[in-house]
């Protein structure tokens, strides 16, 4: 398939966009991407829809110098797979941090990012990406709030 | 009458900044000079991977957060309102809406006016929702700004967004009114098919921002009776730090109400983004019963004038979604040559 | 009901591996192809059955229907000609279709061929065209390579199993020592650890001496029955088993990472089979596409207990002379990944080392059990074949 296919852009960009996926209702276990039978209990499976919460850890990790084309503008790239904290693995670039600050088990957030772009003049394709969690944003509530008396 | 106003609200800033002293170096300027003229100093930049449509989503799925229970599916309209559109033609809007699962019954559209396009936006929401036409609507400011490299603008055009979801109840705000004042002001253009925009130096100010700027924000608060004295804070759209500041003298608001929404001093210009990043920010301080005036401009030209009163409703649902400062805060450096390839500068 | 019958290798040959710049698809098929006719004293006209393990004519040279092509180009026709895919697995999947014919009794000799011209293209578009092996819509789509994914095996298993990064140095060292003594190898330099731990990198922890080569190549070997291979020559070699498995498509999926279950499946069928034991066999060459591949292969080959193949390395007991020699002939590595002919190319070396053909210095002594194991993508094909001389 070429990249600049359309269709198969759109086939599976909710998915991309929204990590949508499938859970089986009789075993509990969830599945990325979205699958019609259960792999384990195949026609016994209830199959419902389900929304990943886009949280996970690095299960590995690489940084890939020799981009395949319509990747060269992300060289090098931070490449990982993360398993999801519903259980699926996954694989995308690693973004907003350096390579060193990376280890197996780190805490990580879905964002949305641009995938590639098949040329200035085509399709761009945007998908999921992971980021370091941070929750240290909550303590700028427990801050003293900024007076309106304050000098610039 | 109707109460309509912000339901959720959510920024988003990209991490990467890049100081105004290594541009200025890098044309052989005075950094203080600059600095000090423009009262910037440092402006954010998007990841490569980063354009108008993925900080839109950002801050949209930031706005949902404080929205507290309100489904995609509830949200009827989103506008993305932008300089920097990823499509000339195929709107932001529809990626954003398929992103947060506002699909399929949605009425979408990008808009564009300069800095404003997104305010305008908000006024299209405003009259759905009081029309009885929809539940909710999301208006989104976004922008990758473009600046040539060595044009002044180039210390100020920045990157970031903010997106309002505005309804008849969960009332965070109250917006208690809305006006317009537009005219025909070449001040800052880009023709279709140029990569950077074009503006006519010092004719951008009295005739062009604060003309609108000011003649708005008074038809706003004569229509409503209001005076700057009824105010806690003033958001005005933010080219720089002095323009926003000397549009408040003018009016008769003290820098002090003006301060707490002043992001661009940390981040630069982030057009469509500008006056909704102040008006966040402003929020994520604001106590109920603080009224708030935001006046955006967009080059070309014209103003929105809106008048915002906040409810109880705002203190415990501001915490579900990061504020503005963490945006600002969280930041790393680039150099001069990884902005540019960020930028695509080498691309011309 | 028929019983399946015995099935010998009457000969086999291959062309060098490299960049062939003067030949095409057809000539590499062609150059084989006749090398190993009149090594078995064959006509043309005797082969009944051709099969071609080829990966991707079609997006490295714009040509497909390659089963026909061969037939032509060997002079083959009117017989069946039947091309294999299974990524760098065609070759090894193609073997087991040919013993699959002559076993079930209604071919007699049959011909299995693998051939591959990787470098009209330029490399990043053979990078490109390699991703077909992977997932495309879940792994190529969100920027991972080939190297990328095997890295990413490699990153785990260095982490759970606490094995050194040097263990996949030693490995590409011993493999391009092999391929020194190889005249038909792609690389003939040899190489120290220090030269592999401080190249290029090309994903990270592979570097350039992890990876193996972007190469053109064909392999061909002659299958007929046990009870005539005398016919044709004084050393058929037997085929004991030659077992595919498959696994999912993605890495994404694997039940364990670090272990390619393909290879564990295919291993203890094709033992079982042979009513062989791993302590039986005296060489063997397996898929090194990456280093870390090689590891994995030892351990789920079954020749030592997951995480411990590292150990075998650093006492030097993988070179030709140690307890279990492994790619005598340099690998992958060193002697060369054409793809689809690759799985071919691993029998024709097995045959030159249990006739005792191979060169001075790369022969194992005595060698009367070898086995041959081949991949497809990240381990979602795996081909493991044992050939005995009789």
């Amino acid at each position: 398939m070429s990249l600049s296919a359309a269709p198969a852009h759109w086939r599976r960009m909710r998915e991309r966009y929204r990590l949508l996926g499938s859970k089986c209702e009789t075993c509990g276990n969830t599945f990325f991407p979205p699958t019609k039978v259960c792999p384990k209990c195949r026609r016994r499976g209830k199959i419902t829809p389900i929304e990943f919460s886009g949280r996970g850890k690095v299960f590995s990790y690489t940084i890939i110098h020799a981009a395949p084309k319509m990747f060269e503008d992300y060289t090098p790239s931070t490449v990982a797979i993360v398993q999801l904290n519903e259980g699926p693995k996954v694989l995308s670039q690693l973004v907003d941090c350096e390579p060193d600050e990376i280890k197996i088990d780190m805490d990580v957030e879905v964002c949305f990012r641009k995938l590639f772009e098949q040329d200035r003049g085509g399709i761009i394709s945007y998908g999921f990406k992971f980021r370091p969690l941070d929750t240290s944003w909550t303590k700028y509530y427990d801050e003293p709030r900024q007076a309106v008396d304050s000098q610039i | 009458m109707m109460k309509v106003g912000i339901v959720g609200y959510g920024a988003y800033i990209p991490k990467w900044r890049i100081k105004t002293e290594n541009i200025a170096r890098l044309w052989g300027q005075d950094p203080e000079n600059i600095k000090s003229g423009l009262g910037v100093e440092e402006k954010s930049v998007p990841s490569i991977d980063e354009d108008t449509a993925t900080i839109a989503v950002e801050a949209a799925r930031n706005a949902m957060k404080r929205a507290n229970g309100v489904k995609g599916n509830e949200i009827g309209a989103i506008y993305v309102g932008s300089e920097s559109h990823p499509y000339a033609v195929k709107p932001t809007a529809v990626t954003v809406a398929e992103a947060v699962g506002l699909t399929p019954h949605v009425t979408a559209a990008d808009t564009e006016f300069a800095c404003k396009a997104a305010t305008a936006g908000m006024q299209a929401c405003l009259g759905l929702v009081k029309g009885g036409y929809l539940k909710y609507g999301m208006t989104i400011g976004a922008d990758t700004a473009q600046s040539a490299p060595g044009d002044a603008l180039e210390y100020t055009a920045a990157a970031g967004g903010a997106a309002f979801i505005l309804g008849g109840d969960n009332i965070l705000a109250e917006i208690e009114g809305t006006c317009s004042y537009t005219q025909d002001v070449p001040d800052f253009w880009r023709r279709e098919g140029s990569l950077y925009p074009r503006h006519a130096g010092r004719f951008t100010g009295e005739p062009a921002y604060f003309e609108q700027v000011i003649k708005c924000s008074k038809a706003l608060m004569e229509t409503l009776g209001t005076c700057p004295d009824d105010y806690t804070y003033a958001v005005f759209h933010m080219p720089n730090t002095k323009f926003p500041l000397k549009a408040a003298g003018i009016l008769g608001f003290e820098p002090k109400k003006v301060v707490t929404g002043l992001v661009v001093q940390k981040i630069g210009n982030t057009y469509s983004g500008s006056s909704l990043l102040g008006l966040a920010a402003v929020l994520d301080e604001a106590r109920p019963g603080d009224r708030i005036l935001m006046t955006s401009y967009g080059s070309g030209a014209g103003s929105d004038s809106f008048s915002i009163n906040v409810t109880d409703q705002l203190e415990e649902r501001k915490k579900l979604a990061p504020p503005v400062k963490y945006y600002v805060e969280r930041r790393s450096y680039l150099s001069y040559s990884m902005y540019a390839k960020n930028r695509r500068l080498y691309r011309g | 009901m028929f019983k399946k019958r015995d099935v010998a290798i009457i000969s086999a040959s291959a062309t060098k591996c490299g960049e062939h710049w003067d030949k095409g698809l057809k000539d590499l098929a062609w150059e084989a192809g006749v090398k190993a006719v009149e090594e078995a004293g064959i006509s043309g006209k005797d082969i009944e059955y051709l099969v071609v393990g080829n990966m991707s004519g079609g997006m490295f040279v714009g040509q497909e229907h390659i089963g026909a092509l061969v037939a032509d180009f060997l002079g083959l026709n009117p017989i069946p000609s039947l091309r294999v895919e299974a990524a760098c697995a065609s070759g090894g999947m193609a073997f087991s279709q040919g013993y699959l014919a002559v076993a079930s009794g209604l071919y007699d000799i049959v011909a299995v061929g693998g051939v591959e011209k990787m470098t009209d293209v330029e490399p990043e578009q053979a990078t490109s065209v390699l991703s077909g092996a992977m997932d495309f819509e879940w792994e190529a789509y969100f920027g991972a390579t080939f190297p990328g994914l095997y890295a990413l095996i490699a990153t785990r298993y260095l982490h759970e199993y606490k094995v050194k990064r040097e263990a996949l140095a030693e490995v590409a060292v011993k493999n391009h020592y092999h391929g020194s003594l190889n005249p038909l190898a792609h690389f003939r330099n040899k190489i120290t650890v220090e030269d592999a731990l401080t190249a290029p990198p090309v994903a990270e922890p592979l570097r350039k001496y992890d990876c193996s080569p972007i190469s053109d190549g064909a392999a061909v070997a002659i299958l007929a029955p046990l009870e005539t291979a005398r016919k044709y020559t004084d050393t058929p070699i037997i085929v004991r088993a030659s077992v595919p498995a498959s696994d999912t498509l993605s890495l994404l999926k694997r039940r364990d990472m670090c272990t390619m279950d393909a290879t564990v499946n295919a291993a203890n069928k094709a033992f079982s089979l042979a009513h062989i034991e791993r302590k039986d066999v005296d060489v063997v060459e397996v898929h090194d596409c990456f280093t870390i591949a090689e590891l994995l292969a030892i351990e789920d080959l079954g020749f030592c207990e997951k995480g411990e193949a590292s150990k075998l390395y650093y006492e030097g007991q993988t070179y030709v002379g140690g307890t279990l020699p492994v790619n005598t002939d340099g690998g992958l590595k060193a002697a060369g990944h054409p793809v689809g002919a690759t799985g071919v190319k691993q029998i024709v070396e097995l045959v030159k080392q249990l006739r005792g053909e191979a060169e001075k210095g790369r022969q194992v002594s005595g060698a009367e059990i070898g086995l041959a194991h081949n991949v497809g993508g990240s381990g979602a094909t795996a081909v493991v074949t044992i050939l005995s001389r009789s």
